[in-house]
């Protein structure tokens, strides 16, 4: 016969920790002086399905006020929308929301 | 010559993108894709700092784990880009996905470009004897090229899915 278990000491989930893995992470992507606007917009098309006028609008934001969210979500979908934007030459960053 | 009032590419009806450089132009694209090719393997070049930018500006923690996680993947798509092109610099049409390359490698090779430069957004007219003339020169080439190929490309993108 197997003997009665012994209790097992259950650790309690960091609050905190729980919470932070469920904060979505942000894509941002930052004015330069070089990239064409034609060219960012097309890209914002091409790797995030959005219509013309919504990657026209996000590359005006980016122009205008420096930067931009292009995407969010978890981080693994984070770190690969920044590869493919740096793969492109655009400057991203990601940070969590 | 109408060099700027030309568009480089131009979609065809079956699908395939015609080249309309002349044996010049595809010259002096395929010496830049080759000098760059050598100048992608000396990574301490400042300049190249901007096609490898960080992902975690405040966390360099998390930067360097970036940095050796996709580096090197980085490094190997543009090594791609400038493959195809270097492939298909006579060809008189390209698929799309090869335009697309070339886009990618003519716009890695303009940012370089641009940063050695120093270009801003509100740039005045370049003196014809300043010294970096032909480098401004090749720059406005470069933009020629991404652009036309974003014209063409904005074409060929499937149906929006977001916004």
């Amino acid at each position: 016969m197997l003997a009665a278990p012994s209790p097992v000491e259950v650790e309690e989930p960091d609050v905190d920790e729980v919470v932070d893995l469920d904060r979505p992470w942000v894509v941002i992507v930052w004015n330069d002086p070089i990239n064409l606007m034609s060219y960012v917009t097309f890209v914002l098309q091409k790797l995030f399905g959005y219509s013309l006028e919504k990657a026209t609008e996000l590359m005006l934001d980016v122009h205008h006020k420096g930067r931009a969210v292009v995407s969010t979500g978890p981080k693994e979908k984070a770190e690969m929308d920044v590869f493919r934007l740096h793969e492109h030459g655009l400057w991203a960053t990601m940070q969590q929301d | 010559m109408g060099l700027l009032r030309r568009g480089p590419f131009r979609a065809r009806r079956d699908g395939s993108v015609e080249v309309l450089l002349g044996d010049d132009e595809r010259r002096v694209l395929g010496d830049v894709v080759h000098g760059f090719r050598e100048l992608l393997l000396q990574p301490d070049d400042p300049a190249l700092r901007r096609l490898f930018p960080t992902a975690h500006p405040d966390d360099p923690e998390a930067d360097a784990e970036w940095r050796s996680l996709m580096g090197d993947q980085l490094l190997e798509s543009r090594f791609a880009t400038f493959d195809v092109i270097e492939r298909t610099i006579r060809a008189e049409a390209l698929t799309v996905d090869e335009l697309d390359a070339w886009m990618q490698g003519c716009n890695a090779v303009r940012l370089v470009l641009g940063t050695r430069l120093d270009v801003s957004e509100d740039m005045a007219p370049v003196d014809e004897d300043d010294p970096d003339l032909g480098a401004y020169a090749l720059y406005e080439f470069l933009a020629w090229l991404v652009d036309g190929a974003v014209r063409v490309l904005t074409g060929d993108l499937p149906p929006p899915t977001q916004g």
